[in-house]
C-alpha cells in the first residue's frame, strides 16, 4: 500500500504544448481518485509517469514519500490495467497471469498459490487455460485486472478499463471495482472520460483540463461547489447551466441582470456570498443545476421566470426541458462565447415527469436561489461562506 | 439461376487454364524425370510429354551415379540455413530497433534500408565480388552466407509489422517487470510468428535458388550449392534430359516440402486475439 504524490508534474512532447502542465496533488493510502477530463487533457500521461513508462519533463513522482523518478516501473511496484487491455495473445490466461510473477523470481508454489487467490477472486478459475481471443470482452477485462492485482501492486493504475465494455456490462465492472478496491485497499488511479464513472467510483475526482488540474475534491464537493465554469458543466448529466450576467445596485437592492431576466438577490444569495458587494457592475457567471429549477405553481413568486421550451426529452422518473428565457434570443442563432456556451442561454431543467408541460409551448419557472453558484467572468468560483 | 452462376463459372475456366499453364512446365519436368531418356526429347512437341507409359527411377540413379548430388544439396542446405536462421535474428532485432527503440540517426538509417531494398542485387555483385576475394573467401561457405544475412526487404517487413503492433502490449510486459530484450523474446516475437514465417519463406525462396553469386565464387564442387550444380550438370556430357530433369525435381523438392509444411503461416494473423479494437 503506498501514498502517491505528484509534485509540479509537467510533461511536454517534441514540439507541442504541454500534455501535463505543473500537476500536484497527493493521493493517500488506500484512496480510490479517478483523474477525468474529456480526451487529450493528458489523463493518460499521466499514468504512464506515475506508471515510469515515460518520464516527467519537469516536477516528480512520489511514491511513499520517495522521488521515484528513476526507478523502472517494476521497482515502483505499480500494477496498470489498459484500455485495449493488453493481454499477451499467445498465452492463456494462466500464463498472462503468471508472466508478472515470474518477473518476481517467485517459486513455483509461490505463483500458483496467488494465481488461485486472485483467479478466485475475479472468477477466473474456469477460464484459466483458455487464450485471450477465446473470452469475451467482460472476461479479457477482468484477466487484465487479474494480470495487475497478482502482483499485489502498492498502487493500481486503471486506463479507461471500461471503455471497451457495453453499457450494461460498464455499470456491473464499475461496481465490481470499486468494491474490490475497497477489499484490497490498494491505492487506485483510474483515469476516465466519462463523468458518470468518475463520480460513482472515485473517493476523490481529479477533473483535469488541458492538462490542468481544475479540481480535486469528493464527487459530492465537486458537484455542489465546482471551482469554475468547467467543472460545473463538466460534471453532471446534464452539467451546470451557466448564464453571463451583470451586478447592479438598485436603490440599495443587488440584481443579477440577465439578458431576460433580472435575478433579485435575495438574502439566502448575500449570505452565501457575502463578498458579491466587491462585484458590482461586473460581469458574473451564474450557474444554476438542472434539478435548481422547479415548475412554476400557484402564488405570484417573485422571481418567476417565463421560458420558452425548445424540447423535451422524457426519462420516465423525470423529465429534462431544453428552454431559453422568453424575451433572449434562442440560444443556436446567437453567438457562442469564448467557454463555448451559448450566449443566449440555453437551460436544461430538471422537472418531475409531468406530460402536460411537454405539450406546451411556454413554462414558468422558479430557482432555487440556494442552489445559485457565481463564478467570476473568468471562470472560477467565488468565495462561498463556509 | 443458370445466369446467376455464370459469372462464377467464367472465373472458375478461367483460373483453371490460368493454373494449368502454370503447372504445366512442373508436371513436364515430374514425368520427363520418370521416363527413359531418349523418349522425353522425342515427346517434347505433343501431349505425350506429360504422360508416360512406363515410371522408371533410372534417371535418379543416373544423377546420383554421374554427380556428387548429396554434396551439393548439403551445401544448399547449410548455406540456406543458417541465412534463414541468422537473418531471422538480424532483421528482427534491428526492425524491432527502427519501429520502436528511440535512437539518434534512427530516421536516416531507415531511409537507407529502403533505398537499399531498390538495388538490384547484380548491381553490386561485382565490388562485392572484390571485397571477397580481397578478404579472402572465395570458394567457402561464408562468402555465400555473409553478405545474405541483413537484408533490406526483411528488415523492412518486420519493422513494418513491429510498427503495427498495440504498443500497450510493450508497455504492459514493462510494467510487468520485463526488460527490452525479454519483451522482444517473449512478448513481441511470439506476436510476430506470421512476420518470422514469412520473412523466413522469402528468405528460403531467395536463397535456395540463388545463381549469379556462387556461380561467381565458387570454383569447385565443395561448396558449390544445387543451383549451380543443376546448371552445371546440364553441359556435363552427355546430355541426358532425363537425369536433367530428375536433377530438377530433387531441386525443388524441398521448397514445394517447405511450403506446404509454412503455409498456414501466411494466412495467419495471430494478433488480433489479445487486443480489442
Amino acid at each position: 500500500m503506498a501514498r502517491v504524490e505528484l509534485r509540479g508534474l509537467t510533461r511536454h512532447f517534441d514540439g507541442g504544448k504541454a500534455a501535463l502542465d505543473d500537476l500536484s496533488f497527493r493521493i493517500d493510502d488506500g484512496e480510490f481518485v479517478v483523474v477525468v477530463g474529456p480526451s487529450g487533457c493528458g489523463k493518460s500521461t499521466l499514468l504512464r509517469l506515475i506508471a515510469g513508462l515515460e518520464r516527467p519533463t519537469q516536477g516528480h513522482v512520489l511514491i511513499d514519500d520517495t522521488i521515484v523518478d528513476d526507478w523502472a516501473p517494476q521497482q515502483r511496484n505499480v500494477a496498470m490495467v489498459f484500455q485495449n487491455y493488453a493481454l499477451y495473445p499467445h498465452m492463456s490466461v494462466r500464463q498472462n497471469m503468471e508472466f508478472p510473477l515470474r518477473m518476481m523470481r517467485l517459486t513455483r508454489a509461490g505463483i500458483g498459490s496467488r494465481i488461485d487467490r486472485i483467479a478466485g477472486l475475479l472468477d477466473l478459475l474456469p477460464l484459466l487455460d483458455r487464450k485471450p481471443k477465446q473470452l469475451s470482452g467482460g472476461q479479457r477485462q477482468r484477466v487484465a485486472m487479474g494480470r495487475a492485482l497478482v502482483r499485489n501492486p502498492a498502487v493500481l493504475l486503471l486506463d479507461e478499463p471500461l471503455s471497451n465494455l457495453d453499457a450494461q456490462l460498464r455499470a456491473n465492472i464499475r461496481t465490481e471495482i470499486a468494491a474490490l478496491q475497497r477489499e484490497l485497499g490498494i491505492t487506485t488511479i483510474h483515469v476516465t472520460h466519462d463523468q458518470q464513472e468518475a463520480m460513482s467510483m472515485g473517493d476523490r475526482v481529479a477533473v483535469l483540463r488541458d492538462g490542468k488540474l481544475q479540481q480535486l475534491a469528493t464527487p459530492l464537493e465537486l458537484y455542489d461547489a465546482p471551482a469554475n465554469t468547467f467543472v460545473a458543466r463538466f460534471l453532471g448529466n446534464p452539467g451546470m447551466n451557466i448564464s453571463t450576467a451583470t451586478l447592479r445596485n438598485d436603490g440599495g437592492q443587488l440584481y443579477l441582470d440577465m439578458p431576460a431576466w433580472n435575478l433579485y438577490v435575495g438574502a439566502e444569495l448575500l449570505e452565501a456570498y457575502p463578498r458579491l458587494q466587491q462585484y458590482l457592475h461586473q460581469r458574473l457567471q451564474i450557474g444554476i443545476r438542472p434539478e435548481g429549477f422547479a415548475a412554476h405553481t400557484g402564488q405570484q413568486a417573485a422571481d418567476r421566470i417565463a421560458v420558452h421550451i425548445e424540447a423535451t426529452e422524457m426519462l420516465g422518473h423525470e423529465m429534462l426541458v431544453y428552454c431559453h428565457p422568453a424575451g433572449s434570443a434562442r440560444s443556436s442563432a446567437s453567438a457562442k462565447t469564448r467557454d463555448g456556451n451559448a450566449g443566449g442561454t440555453q437551460w436544461i431543467v430538471r422537472l418531475p415527469a409531468d406530460d402536460t408541460i411537454r405539450g406546451n409551448a411556454t413554462l414558468e419557472l422558479v430557482v432555487d436561489t440556494g442552489r445559485l453558484r457565481l463564478f467570476r467572468d473568468d471562470g472560477t468560483a467565488l468565495v462561498r461562506a463556509a | 439461376m443458370i445466369g446467376r452462376l455464370k459469372g462464377p463459372v467464367i472465373v472458375y475456366v478461367a483460373a483453371a487454364i490460368v493454373a494449368a499453364l502454370f503447372f504445366a512446365p512442373i508436371l513436364l519436368m515430374i514425368v520427363g524425370s520418370l521416363k527413359p531418356d531418349d523418349l522425353v526429347l522425342a515427346e517434347a512437341g505433343s501431349w505425350r510429354a506429360f504422360v508416360s507409359n512406363e515410371i522408371s527411377l533410372q534417371n535418379y540413379h543416373d544423377v546420383f551415379a554421374r554427380v556428387n548430388y548429396g554434396r551439393f544439396m548439403l551445401n544448399s542446405l547449410l548455406i540456406t540455413s543458417t541465412v534463414v536462421t541468422l537473418g531471422l535474428i538480424v532483421n528482427s532485432l534491428f526492425g524491432y530497433a527502427l519501429a520502436r527503440l528511440q535512437w539518434r540517426g534512427r530516421n536516416a538509417l531507415l531511409a537507407v534500408v529502403l533505398a537499399l531494398m531498390i538495388i538490384p542485387f547484380e548491381g553490386i555483385a561485382v565490388p562485392l565480388f572484390y571485397q571477397g576475394t580481397l578478404a579472402g573467401w572465395r570458394d567457402t561457405y561464408i562468402v555465400q552466407i555473409v553478405p545474405f544475412i541483413a537484408n533490406a526487404f526483411s528488415i523492412y517487413l518486420f519493422y513494418s509489422f513491429f510498427i503495427g503492433l498495440p504498443r500497450e502490449l510493450e508497455d504492459a510486459a514493462r510494467v510487468d517487470g520485463a526488460g527490452v530484450f525479454r519483451t522482444f523474446l517473449q512478448v513481441i516475437v511470439p506476436s510476430a510468428r506470421p512476420a518470422f514465417a514469412t520473412v523466413a519463406i522469402l528468405t528460403f525462396l531467395m536463397q535456395w535458388s540463388m545463381y549469379l553469386w556462387p556461380l561467381m565464387v565458387t570454383s569447385g564442387e565443395r561448396v558449390r550449392p544445387l543451383s549451380v550444380a543443376i546448371a552445371s550438370f546440364r553441359t556435363l556430357p552427355p546430355l541426358q534430359w532425363g537425369d536433367i530433369m530428375a536433377f530438377g525435381v530433387m531441386m525443388v523438392a524441398p521448397t514445394l516440402a517447405m511450403f506446404l509444411l509454412f503455409q498456414r503461416w501466411f494466412v495467419r494473423s495471430v494478433i488480433t486475439s489479445g487486443i480489442k479494437g
